[in-house]
């Protein structure tokens, strides 16, 4: 590991306009352009700081619990009876899912900027629940939208949020979902971007969030990469990662994007299944799907003929999201990764045999990630390594879980 | 009045003859497709035939981040009356074929326009008869869009400045703005506001001192007394939210807000 904690190849993409390739980009009001500006610059200047880094470094290991674990799916991967499946343990990172790292990174930048007003958005509530974990530990305040069909279906992570000191703003707009609560979440910034820090959950919205989540995230494949190596001898044959905005798994892809002979996998909700049109497969329905402009980037949006946004199914509310991180759009366009989904009754079947199997009550939205490896690792050979990115744990889930399993 | 230029040279008209009168240009917003289709046509007209200066014609989009509760209501009311751009741009054809002749600037997020073809939007939109565009979510350094397009059309292609935008900010947007910038009088969502901020006359200095292209105020203007205080001060002025807020209350209620708003530009 090198003396800079965040993986920053400055050779990297995005352009200095925040494009990769044809992708990404700021298309965001003239009213917060400053303020991008400021963050680019803040951002460009603490990575450059190796007191920024110490700092993280120090929270990652002594409050997130980092270095998180590779577990070998000893029994799933003997059922399966092909390649051999390592879990990248994010659930294990304090407060249960990746975003910490991100929130953690952020929540730094902020106070480095003299922000005390902290607004984010939420989903799944993982990305609510990092950042006002990160914010109590900063002691900066934070308000966090979400949206109300979200607040329904993750309860527990509404409830975690408030007791540690956050509000929790319902948003009745829209569908109701993430794509609502960032919608809110801009017009907040919009309004008091002064005295705000909109700290963005996942690797989209306009430069530099999706650079910025990507580095903060990045840790995940540093890891990883040498993890599996000690462990196994050798690169993994592919990585995968479920894709919501796409922040665990461009975390994931990042440290192996050079590595020729290793597949980047990443899989996105399939819902209903294509055909139903209730899905969130941005990538695998091109005839609903098209690249377009949300949320400040230029990326595949789900759209009508009309532009119009498309409202999305998922039975896990964090992938249930209409368009996808730019850097994800350029990665498929070189053929670099590859994307591919997983339906919800796909997603319920791991969810379950992986709490069976290794003891691991997954996210539903990593659950999407483990399907995908279960389906592939019987094809491939006994001594190939499928790595999955278990980017979180299912305790968030068990009343959706129960609502259609029954008990 | 009869409409003997199209485009950015039918602003230009807009803007001399405003400052001949001495006054700013009163440019109403409606969104096509609110309460209705029809109904929002015969809005723009009975408005138009009180002489005002020009339209900003809504197209509504899904998710409309730089727009307030009011906007937003009525943008989703549009959508469900089955508002696309298609129809929007047959609203103008319509209007024009109706004799209507104050300038009409077409304004939608990026989406639905880059949906239906950047190019072929602003070469259809100028067919239909429009003379520009406004694209809140299109800041200059993302001009590419559009720019050769309209320049080719002779389309106006609004920029916004804000009251955060920094000298550079400044020149960039008048760099590449044509028609007019868009003055956002504020730091926030558009809405009905009671009173414009205490900071305008020398945020309008401020941005006097950098460029000679007109200057059109929006976000919060509201009333006939925010009209009359922008006297002398802006080329222009937009007003959307409180003219729908005034329509939830009736028509009437609309149109009598639009006469006296405009009577009060002139006073
Ligand atoms: C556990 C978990 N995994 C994945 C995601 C999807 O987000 P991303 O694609 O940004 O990793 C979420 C989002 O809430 C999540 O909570």
């Amino acid at each position: 590991m090198t003396d800079l904690y965040i993986r920053t190849d400055l050779s990297d993409l995005p352009d200095a306009r925040g494009y990769f390739g044809e992708f990404g980009g700021r298309f965001v009001p003239e009213t917060i352009i400053p303020a991008l500006d400021e963050l680019e610059a803040a951002y460009n200047e603490a990575i450059a700081d190796p007191a920024f880094h110490r700092e993280l470094r120090h929270l990652q290991r002594t409050y997130t619990g980092r270095p998180t674990p590779i577990s070998h799916a000893r029994r799933l991967s003997e059922a399966l009876g092909g390649a051999q499946i390592y879990l990248k343990r994010e659930d294990l990172a304090h407060t249960g899912a990746h975003k910490i790292n991100n929130a953690l990174g952020q929540g730094l930048l902020a106070k480095r900027m003299g922000k005390r007003r902290i607004i984010a958005e939420t989903g799944a509530g993982q990305h609510g629940v990092g950042a006002s974990t990160a914010m109590a530990l900063l002691g900066l305040e934070c308000h966090v939208y979400m949206g109300t069909v979200d607040i329904r279906r993750q309860q527990p992570n509404v409830f975690r949020m408030k007791l540690l000191g956050a509000e929790v703003i319902p948003v009745e707009s829209g569908s109701r979902t993430l794509k609502d609560a960032i919608n809110e979440a801009m017009r907040d910034w919009v309004t008091n971007v002064d005295t705000t820090f909109y700290l963005l959950g996942s690797a989209l919205g306009p430069h530099p969030y999706p650079m910025m989540v990507r580095d903060f995230q990045s840790i995940i494949g540093v890891e990883a990469r040498d993890q599996i190596q000690a462990l196994t001898g050798q690169l993994p044959d592919a990585c995968i990662a479920c894709v919501g905005g796409g922040s665990n798994a461009i975390g994931l892809f990042h440290a192996f994007r050079d590595d020729e002979n290793t597949e980047l996998i990443g899989v996105e909700a399939g819902g209903h299944g294509i055909e139903s049109r209730e899905h969130a497969a941005r990538f695998a329905d091109l005839d609903i799907s098209r690249p377009g402009i949300l949320h400040g980037t230029r990326s595949y949006v789900m759209q009508n003929d009309d532009g119009q946004i498309m409202e999305t199914h998922s039975v896990s509310a964090g992938l249930d999201y209409p368009s996808v991180g730019p850097e994800h759009a350029h990665l498929r366009q070189l053929e670099r990764a590859y994307y591919t989904m997983a339906t919800d009754v796909d997603a319920l079947e791991a969810f379950q045999v992986l709490s069976k199997m290794e003891g691991i009550i997954p996210a539903l939205e990593s659950s999407h990630a483990v399907a995908e490896a279960i389906k592939r690792a019987p094809t491939m050979p006994r001594d190939s390594v499928l790595l999955v990115n278990l980017s979180g744990r299912g305790d968030k889930d068990l009343d959706t879980v129960i609502g259609i399993l029954g008990n | 009045m009869t409409r003997q230029s199209q485009g950015t040279a039918a602003l230009d008209a807009m803007f001399a003859r405003a400052k001949k009168q001495n006054r700013a240009a009163f440019m109403p917003y409606f969104c096509i497709g609110y309460p209705d289709y029809d109904e929002s046509l015969c809005a723009i007209e009975a408005v138009a035939a009180l002489g005002v200066d020009g339209f900003e014609i809504g197209m509504p989009f899904s998710d409309p981040i730089a727009d307030g509760p009011t906007i937003q209501a009525a943008t989703q009311i549009a959508l469900e009356q089955g508002a696309t751009v298609r129809l929007c741009l047959d609203a103008v054809r319509q209007l024009r074929a109706r004799g209507l002749s104050q300038p009409m600037l077409m304004m939608s997020y990026a989406n639905p326009l880059v949906a239906y073809g950047a190019d072929r939007f602003v070469r259809d939109a100028r067919d239909a008869g429009a003379d520009g565009l406004i694209v809140p979510d299109l800041p200059p350094e993302e001009a590419a869009l559009f720019a050769d397009s309209c320049a080719r059309a002779g389309m106006a292609l609004i920029f916004f400045l804000a009251p955060t935008s920094n000298d550079e900010r400044i020149e960039m947007a008048t760099a590449n703005a044509t028609g007019f910038i868009y003055v956002v009088s504020l730091t926030g969502i558009t809405g009905a506001r009671k009173e414009l901020p205490a900071y305008l006359t020398d945020y309008i200095a401020r941005l006097r001192a950098k460029t000679e292209m007109p200057l059109v105020l929006g976000f919060g203007v509201s009333s006939p007394a925010h009209a009359r205080q922008l006297r002398g001060l802006t080329d222009g002025f937009i007003v959307a939210s409180a003219l729908i807020r005034a329509w939830e209350r009736g028509f009437d209620e609309m149109h009598a807000l639009a006469r006296d708003i405009f009577a009060a530009s002139q006073e």
